[in-house]
């Protein structure tokens, strides 16, 4: 802590990027708030006339229960992410380190394939004439073909297969960081594999898993893109609305309300998951 | 890895002797383990095995496939949409990656080194946190007040945004690896600050930095949100030209590219295997 280096001026290594991020993150998001109070102008863009108007308009039906609607598609996702990346990451944690590496980056793989075409190879699969359905019907399962594209089901499958990874990834750096020799101890002194995963592996992979529903939550709860091409646009989310301010409804300040009261949604969310993390991580050393 | 296997043989060994139990009953493991492992990489990889496969289908229906055939892949590169996109996407994320790189090496050094409260590394870290969604209309709004052209420029603007962020926590992440006598042992035989991180640090944060790099790099090229905000209607990045695509009217080439992207990350993935694990280990 009292190193020689901390005496150092630190303005020549923060002040580039702070100030960096200051102008392009900082200003425009404040940006935003402001606009928040004002009124629209006639082809986007802002009329100075101070107006509540914008926040007022939340608490209509319309909007609050698209707001309930994106919270309610989100937690779903998040919760199977959770379901289906948490027995694969402790899958990933147990394998050989040779066979680790190659199992995350099978992982990672799908990740930085673009995002679009990910989104669009779902097309090819659910659409009526899809390939779900021409399997479905040539294993002689359904006679007609099932109509799975612009459903929110369809929605919840988009988003769940776009951010899996990002909840296998976190869970898998907790389960890997655990000291193997804490399980072994409790299996050395008799339990069983399933007592011991439960009362040593599950408690101190809690950490990451709430990182993991953090990092699909955030994302899922903002985009627009997988619920107007597999959605078809008829299950709106909160940001369909924010796109839709923007670019046809050409009403910028209400626009920047939904995304402010979005981000500050997902603010809240942030905070309760990291208030709880550290919790857990303190909690057994004060006790 | 095999430095993995060499720091763990010992400690088994050891545990051999004193158990002979200890290993066998600590590595077995329920059988089916792996059952949900499997099924996730087939929910993750069937449709772009689809895509794939569909790509070399000499159709021009997507549902229907009527034989081998490569013709997709010379209409893809003689689509200008695609192509201009393709190159719009490369400018882009190599201006943003240059940025981000720079300005997070330095964050991510400050950071370790003179802050203690959390203020500054939550505030750089931020933009990896916050919906892409409100930066895009932000700086859309930022932009347009200030009359500032929308077009690439805006968008390497943009995307060293949040490019900054990653390669702060990862830079950030492989400084706590250090070992801070090494710094030290260079402060105290004079060395100045710069020189110090010049010639002690930078060395030692290299598999970071690259990977931090690219990072940054592919999601630049990957991301959709905050370019279609920032850039001109004239200047589309490759996700734009494949948006507009898939909303109206996809034709096979689609598939073509998304083949090729995917050959291009697979290479990527492996090229940054490869990479950080050379310069991370002569050190």
């Amino acid at each position: 802590m009292t190193s020689t280096l901390q005496r150092e001026a630190p303005v020549p290594f923060l002040a580039p990027g702070v100030l960096f991020l200051i102008v392009f993150m900082a200003i425009p998001v404040g940006l935003l708030a402001f606009y928040t109070f004002f009124t629209r102008g006639r082809f986007g863009g802002i009329v100075f006339d101070f107006t509540l108007d914008n926040w007022a308009k939340l608490f209509e039906p319309l909007y609050l229960g698209v707001i309930m609607q994106s919270i309610g598609m989100a937690l779903v996702v998040t919760v199977l992410a959770l379901l289906l990346g948490y027995p694969m990451a402790y899958g990933i944690a147990g394998l050989s380190p040779k066979w680790r590496t190659v199992a995350l980056v099978a992982i990672v793989l799908p990740f930085w394939t673009n995002f679009l075409i990910r989104t669009y190879a779902w097309i090819l699969l659910l659409n009526n004439a899809g390939w779900v359905n021409q399997w479905l019907q040539g294993l002689g399962l359904v006679d007609e073909p099932i109509s799975m594209l612009y459903t929110p089901q369809a929605i919840i499958v988009g988003l769940l297969y776009m951010y899996l990874p990002l909840m296998v990834l976190p869970l898998y750096a907790s389960l890997q960081q655990l000291d193997p020799s804490l399980r072994e101890a409790a299996t050395n002194l008799g339990a069983t594999p399933w007592r011991a995963f439960r009362t040593v592996t599950l408690p101190l992979s809690i950490p990451g898993a709430l990182t993991g529903c953090i990092f699909v939550f955030v994302p899922a709860m903002s985009n627009f893109v997988i619920p107007e091409l597999i959605g078809g646009g008829k299950t709106i989310m909160v940001g369909n609305l924010v796109r839709d301010q923007f670019f046809e409804a050409r009403d910028w300040p209400f626009g920047a309300t939904l995304a402010l009261v979005l981000t500050i949604l997902l603010v809240i969310v942030i905070l309760v998951q990291n208030a709880v993390s550290r919790r857990l991580t303190e909690g057994p050393r004060r006790g | 890895m095999a430095d993995t296997t060499e720091t763990t043989a010992p400690t088994t060994t050891a545990m051999r002797e004193l158990d002979p139990d200890a290993r066998p009953r600590a590595v077995r493991r329920p059988r089916g383990i792996l059952v949900p492992l499997w099924l996730g990489y087939v929910f993750l990889y069937l449709p772009i095995l689809v895509v794939v496969i569909m790509s070399f289908n000499d159709s021009e229906n997507l549902f229907v496939w009527r034989g081998f055939s490569l013709r997709w892949y010379p209409e893809l590169f003689a689509d200008e949409k695609i192509m201009q996109g393709l190159v719009n996407t490369l400018i882009v994320a190599t201006g943003a990656t240059a940025i981000a790189t720079v300005l997070g090496t330095l964050l991510a050094y400050g950071i370790h080194h003179f802050t203690r409260g959390g203020l500054i590394r939550a505030f750089a870290i931020a933009p990896a946190i916050l919906p892409d969604l409100l930066l895009g209309i932000g700086l859309l709004t930022f932009f347009s007040l200030l009359s500032f052209s929308l077009g690439l420029q805006s968008v390497i603007l943009a995307h060293a945004v949040f490019a900054t962020a990653f390669v702060t926590a990862i830079v950030l992440a492989r400084m706590a690896n250090l070992d801070p006598s090494l710094e030290e042992a260079s402060r105290d035989l004079g060395a100045g600050p710069v020189r110090t991180f010049v010639r002690i640090t930078l060395p030692q944060l290299a598999p970071g930095i690259v990977a931090g790099a690219l990072l940054a790099f592919t999601l630049s090229i990957d991301e959709f949100v905050i370019a279609f905000f920032t850039t001109a209607p004239t200047q589309p990045t490759l996700p734009i030209v494949i948006y507009s695509m898939v909303r109206f009217g996809v034709t096979p080439e689609v598939n073509a590219l998304a083949t090729l992207l995917l050959l291009v990350s697979i290479v990527t993935v492996i090229a940054a295997q490869r990479l950080t694990r050379l310069t991370g280990s002569d050190r």
